[in-house]
């Protein structure tokens, strides 16, 4: 399997300049993962896994390293120091990030939220509009939430839109940042089911997730964090 | 180089300043600036050395408090007012080889009636509150050389229709619209030579929640469907979250810092962007 993402040293502190401090978040941190896998991250909360998703994203910027990653339309690139017009491209047609929170556009429904995302890399309306429904369909959200604006879902159907609104647009790389963080146990399940199926279907995915046991078997590898350090690989 | 590199605006140093200036904040002393204003000769600029690329389809978004220059600079960019130094380069003008600021008051009339539009804060600065809302429209249609009637009817009509305008009242004069109408007027208005560049400033101050909502739904369906360039002036980080891909940050008429959106907003690096981000409701 050919590696798609390879982090190498990353660092990553954060200056607050009003009480003068500097809080180091990341300390030397080294992940790759290869086409097809999902590799696990845990830890405490604060421990820094968060943070090395973000910078992967670039939500933050990285001070220290570098995160390689093999882009279908620019080839290796360095995400630590991409344009911001090249990471906008990135986000929009190959990198996924599903949070455990829906950013919800106002007077926005399930259906639209999820079609927004196939349009903006350009497609037609009928085009998106029949993506939309296949995956909302591929979810299983209720027929009856489509129309619903999501502010009034349950956490887990906020969840289920969330990564259909991700997967709508078929990312190579896929980030999870605890997708099951205050989901009860059915909906954990579900999930569960849902990344299964996503990795029968081939998609690369890093997942970050308290829950050790909800990753049993289901990670080609482990990594664990603590204090924004890596403490522990498990294969 | 791909579609999506080609700048539509391309800025580079504009400085806009009132007053003459002196030794003392001339040239590379403006080190010597209190704030934007030198203590020597009372001149303030309003605008320092403002540099950034706007690209195709995208929206930028210019945050920043009041007095910060922002407006200047739309005013700037729009020709309202004249800049004091700096080049302006726009893609579908000349092949972006001539310096809009350079170029004569023919042709910048040439180039806002053509390739920009603009919504202000204020609509009075850009409709006729006496004229009806399709008439304001034409105004812009004639500008640009349009003379047959019924093709600016049609196109006033069918701007006024996308933006949500009933079809009955588009013969009814602006002053009788809620504040979020008139909005939607200017941007009909603004859109109607079909321009690449939309110049956006302060457009949802002063407009109640659900009216803030709309205009920004329709801003973002506007630019969605017609693939046009927006650059947005806002104090709201609100507005700017939920619209602009890129983000600048104006501090005494200097661009302090960049970013993409959620960057600027979940990683702010600079003093003065924390404290901004730190206010945020």
């Amino acid at each position: 399997m050919e590696e798609i993402l390879a982090i190498e040293h990353l660092s990553k502190s954060f200056v607050i300049h009003n009480l003068d401090k500097n809080i180091e978040a990341l300390h030397d941190i080294c992940i790759d993962l290869r086409e097809g896998e999902f590799v696990g991250i845990t830890g405490k909360s604060g421990s820094g896994k968060s943070t090395v998703f973000k910078c992967i994203y670039r939500t933050y910027a990285p001070q220290k390293g570098n995160i390689w990653y093999k882009s279908k339309k620019f080839g290796l690139v360095n995400l630590a120091d991409l344009s911001e017009r090249q990471i906008i491209y990135l986000r929009k047609y190959e990198i996924g990030y599903v949070s455990q929170f829906l950013s919800i556009m106002p007077r926005t429904t399930a259906q639209e939220l999820v079609k927004h995302a196939v349009l903006e890399m350009g497609h037609e309306e009928e085009y998106a509009e029949r993506e939309a429904f296949k995956m909302l369909e591929h979810f299983e959200l209720d027929r009856e939430l489509w129309d619903c604006y999501p502010g009034t879902f349950s956490g887990g159907e906020k969840l289920r839109l969330n990564i259909a609104r991700a997967m709508v647009k078929r990312p190579r790389l896929l980030l999870l940042d605890e997708p099951t963080a205050s989901l009860d146990h059915a909906s954990k399940l579900k999930v569960r089911e849902l990344i299964e199926q996503l990795k029968r279907e081939g998609t690369t995915m890093m997942g970050i997730f308290h829950d050790i046991e909800f990753m049993e078997n289901l990670c080609n590898r482990e990594y664990t964090m603590r204090d924004g350090k890596l403490v522990d690989i498990e294969i | 180089m791909e579609d999506f590199e080609q700048p539509v605006l391309s800025v580079s140093n504009i400085t806009k300043h009132y007053g003459k200036g002196c030794v003392n904040c001339r040239g590379s002393q403006v080190e010597h600036l209190l704030k934007n204003y030198c203590p020597v000769c009372g001149t303030v600029y309003a605008c320092q050395d403002i540099t950034f690329e706007v690209y195709a389809g995208e929206i930028l978004g210019i945050v920043g408090e009041s007095g910060s220059g922002k407006s200047t600079l739309m005013e700037c960019l729009y020709f309202d007012q004249e800049v004091s130094s700096g080049e302006a380069y726009i893609n579908s003008y000349k092949s972006g080889t001539a310096n809009v600021f350079a170029e004569s008051s023919q042709q910048k009339r040439y180039i806002r009636n053509h390739m920009m539009g603009k919504v202000y804060q204020n609509p009075l600065m850009s409709l006729k509150m006496n004229f009806s809302s399709i008439g304001n429209i034409a105004e812009k249609l004639i500008a640009a050389g349009n003379r047959h009637v019924g093709m600016m009817e049609a196109r006033g009509k069918e701007l006024l229709e996308h933006v949500n305008i009933p079809v009955y009242r588009m013969k009814e004069a602006p002053k009788n619209f809620s504040g979020g109408m008139q909005q939607r007027v200017q941007i009909a208005k603004a859109l109607s030579n079909n321009p690449p560049l939309l110049l956006l400033d302060e457009v949802t101050t002063g407009l109640d929640l659900s009216v803030q909502a709309s205009v920004l739904d329709l801003i973002k369906t506007i630019q969605r469907e017609l693939k046009i360039t927006v650059l947005i002036v806002s104090h709201d980080l609100g507005v700017i979250r939920m619209l602009a891909d890129r983000t600048m940050v104006m501090l005494d008429g200097k661009i302090i810092e960049h970013g993409l959106t959620d960057q600027i907003l979940e990683d702010p690096q600079q003093s003065y962007t924390q404290q901004l981000v730190q206010s945020l409701l």
